[in-house]
């Protein structure tokens, strides 16, 4: 077991420094990182030292350790546009797509989890069809077009829900600022989390389906029937238990790509988040953001991977057989 | 669509495919038929867009302000010469649909292609020569599948257009998006590709070619690939209409075609700027006609995985 956690943790040290490889390339080469900080009228001299102390003159292997010893710090300099230290402008923001990030990945677990176990135990009702055509839907409607719907629907029409922004927030500590204590907060909360987690949601609804119509083939649920156990206690003491692992392992990896993805659903409702952040500096290339994101997001990556897997030769026995070898 | 994908094998082909089994299951299958028929409509459509489209909505000289913002031709102060409306600068939404349309096509089918390509040359290359080549191509996937695809497109555009500063967004939005579509969808062929050439690879014919002394790239290109393209034709439907999603999200974004060369995804940021003050037609159209497009596509990419597996049903 532990052989396997060191192999695991080691390859997940390689990708991070692969991911952080192809943030310094983009960083180092793809533009001069000088001429972005200086005028055209600067002197030349003035050029070569500022060149000379950011180090830029040094052999690459030695910037490139240096960039990862930085990037270890959370360290990736000052950004073009903002003119303000890029790991600060991250701090802000990241809050409010941490907080819109879990919200949808709650939703889309309890709600999928939901739909998912109700249309494999009556499989030929009305309701499950209709939850399959809304899977489909899901998955074939792109974010963007569901959160440009959902506003329609609720904001312009109905008038029910805020379409922009975060409402009001409360700061708690130093940096962290939450929406979850007001009214206001909490309602702007609504729709952008529905927009992202949707797409989860679907999926997390055909996986638990699929999964629980195979357990629900097995020997020993004939066997719990034949004993005379209550539908109850078998469809969700055993049956839905016995589908719980590969979902969390889904769920897990998911929430991943929640995170990548509330780019699009924060541009849609003007969330001020890090996607929005990424997204300008994709506009405007400021690389220095583009870099650390890009190194963040494979760490959030990495971590969930690592902990998935590892969690995954916990509950599961016989997986931790085949890790020894 | 279907069609295409066979093996021509001279005259009898068509009369062939009328007695398979896929062309059975095909007509058993409404929802595949309806499908069908919506995206070859659409693709009809698009290519034909040019000669269908009753305005060049960019053509400057064509278009006049004055017919801004005309609500459908079925609503109270709508224009019968505009069926589906103006935009905010008096184009007409039918026509400016149906170049989007064909814009959505052209980069998502070239960036399927293109990532067919490459995913199938690196699968076939690590599954036939297996080792270092195949450890360090599988690597490399491995990494790039724990990013999502639109992440990699967004950063191949940032990177693309930050190296190419002098070159104007209206040249170059095209090739980029391919490029970005191509690059962040081979891995999925990379690796069916890979595992069905490992298959292939152990049985007598590639043996027997080897034997003959045909070169690698040989038995690879004209022997083993026939025998490993079912799966991959399955997941280029499905891809086809990821990357339909991926370039009109990019577009969205304002990173994909600018809103002089506008497709189905720029229609949309633009006609998303009007929803508040009740111009519904300038979004709904374009959504609408990108939503049907897309569930099409995955209705036949469904359809076509069971008609192929039986077994996965």
């Amino acid at each position: 077991m532990l052989a396997f956690i060191i192999r695991r943790m080691m390859q997940s040290a390689g990708v991070l420094l692969a991911v952080t490889l192809i943030a310094f390339v983009m960083f180092r080469f793809v533009g001069d990182p000088v001429n972005q900080m200086v005028g055209i009228d600067t002197p030349q001299a003035e050029v070569a030292k500022i060149r000379e102390s950011l180090g830029l003159n040094d052999p690459v292997i030695v910037q490139y350790g240096r960039f990862v010893w930085k990037a270890l710090h959370f360290e990736f300099g000052i950004s073009y546009q903002f003119r303000q230290p890029v790991t600060k402008l991250l701090a802000e923001r990241m809050p409010a797509t941490l907080e819109l990030a879990f919200t949808a990945a709650g939703f889309a677990l309890v709600v999928g989890i939901l739909m998912g176990v109700y249309s494999a135990l009556r499989r030929d009702s009305v309701v499950a069809k209709v939850f399959e055509a809304v899977s489909l839907v899901g998955v074939s409607l792109p974010t963007f077009l569901i959160g440009i719907l959902l506003i329609y629907l609720f904001a312009v029409i109905l008038g029910w829900l805020p379409s922009n922004g975060r409402g009001q927030v409360v700061r708690i500590g130093s940096w962290w600022t939450t929406g979850f204590l007001t009214s206001s907060g909490l309602r702007s909360l609504i729709l952008p989390a529905i927009t992202l987690g949707l797409f989860q949601m679907t999926l997390i609804m055909r996986l638990v389906r699929a999964e629980m119509l195979e357990v629900l083939r097995t020997d020993y649920i004939k066997f719990a029937r034949a004993r005379g156990l209550t539908a109850r206690a078998i469809n969700f003491g055993h049956a839905l238990k016995n589908t719980l692992i590969p979902v969390i392992t889904i769920a897990g990896l998911q929430l991943g790509s929640i995170i990548a993805f509330a780019i699009i659903t924060e541009t849609v409702f003007n969330w001020p988040g890090m996607g929005i952040l990424f997204l300008q500096a994709v506009q405007n290339v400021d690389i220095p953001i583009m870099a650390a994101y890009l190194v963040m997001i494979g760490l959030i990556f990495v971590v969930i991977n690592l902990v998935v897997d590892l969690l995954y030769g916990l509950v599961d026995p016989r997986l931790r057989m085949t890790m020894r070898r | 669509m279907t069609e295409t994908s066979k093996p021509a094998a001279g005259k009898g082909a068509v009369a062939r495919f009328l007695e398979s089994d896929i062309y059975a299951s095909f007509r058993s299958s409404p929802l595949a038929m309806a499908a069908a028929v919506i995206v070859l409509a659409m693709f009809v459509g698009a290519v034909l867009a040019t000669l269908i489209a009753p305005y060049d909505p960019f053509d400057p000289a064509k278009v006049f302000l004055s017919d801004a913002s005309l609500p459908p031709r079925w609503q109270d102060g709508g224009d019968p010469r505009f069926f589906l409306g103006t935009d905010d600068q008096g184009r007409d939404m039918f026509s400016a649909i149906l170049y989007g349309l064909q814009v959505s096509l052209m980069v998502g089918g070239l960036g399927v292609a293109l990532a067919a390509l490459i995913g199938i040359t690196l699968g076939l290359v690590a599954g036939y020569v297996g080792g270092r080549t195949d450890a360090l191509i599988m690597r490399v996937a491995d990494v790039q599948l724990t990013f999502p695809a639109i992440l990699i497109a967004l950063l191949i555009d940032g990177v693309v257009h930050s190296v190419f500063k002098g070159i104007s967004r209206e040249t170059s939005a095209i090739p980029v998006l391919v490029v970005s579509i191509g690059l962040s969808f081979w891995v999925q062929y990379a690796r069916t590709v890979r595992s069905s050439t490992f298959v292939e690879k152990g049985k007598d014919y590639v043996s027997a070619a080897r034997l003959v002394g045909l070169p690698a790239p040989v038995i690879m290109w004209r022997h083993v690939l026939p025998n490993v393209l079912g799966p991959v034709l399955i997941i280029l439907t499905i891809n086809l209409g990821l990357a339909v999603i991926t370039e009109a999200t990019l577009s969205f974004l304002g990173v994909g075609l600018p809103p002089t060369e506008p497709s189905l995804g720029t229609l949309i940021a633009i006609g998303n700027q009007y929803l508040f003050s009740g111009e519904w037609w300038i979004v709904a159209f374009p959504g609408a006609t990108l939503a049907i497009l897309v569930l099409s596509v995955n209705l036949l990419g469904d359809w076509l995985r069971d008609a192929l597996n039986p077994k996965l049903r």
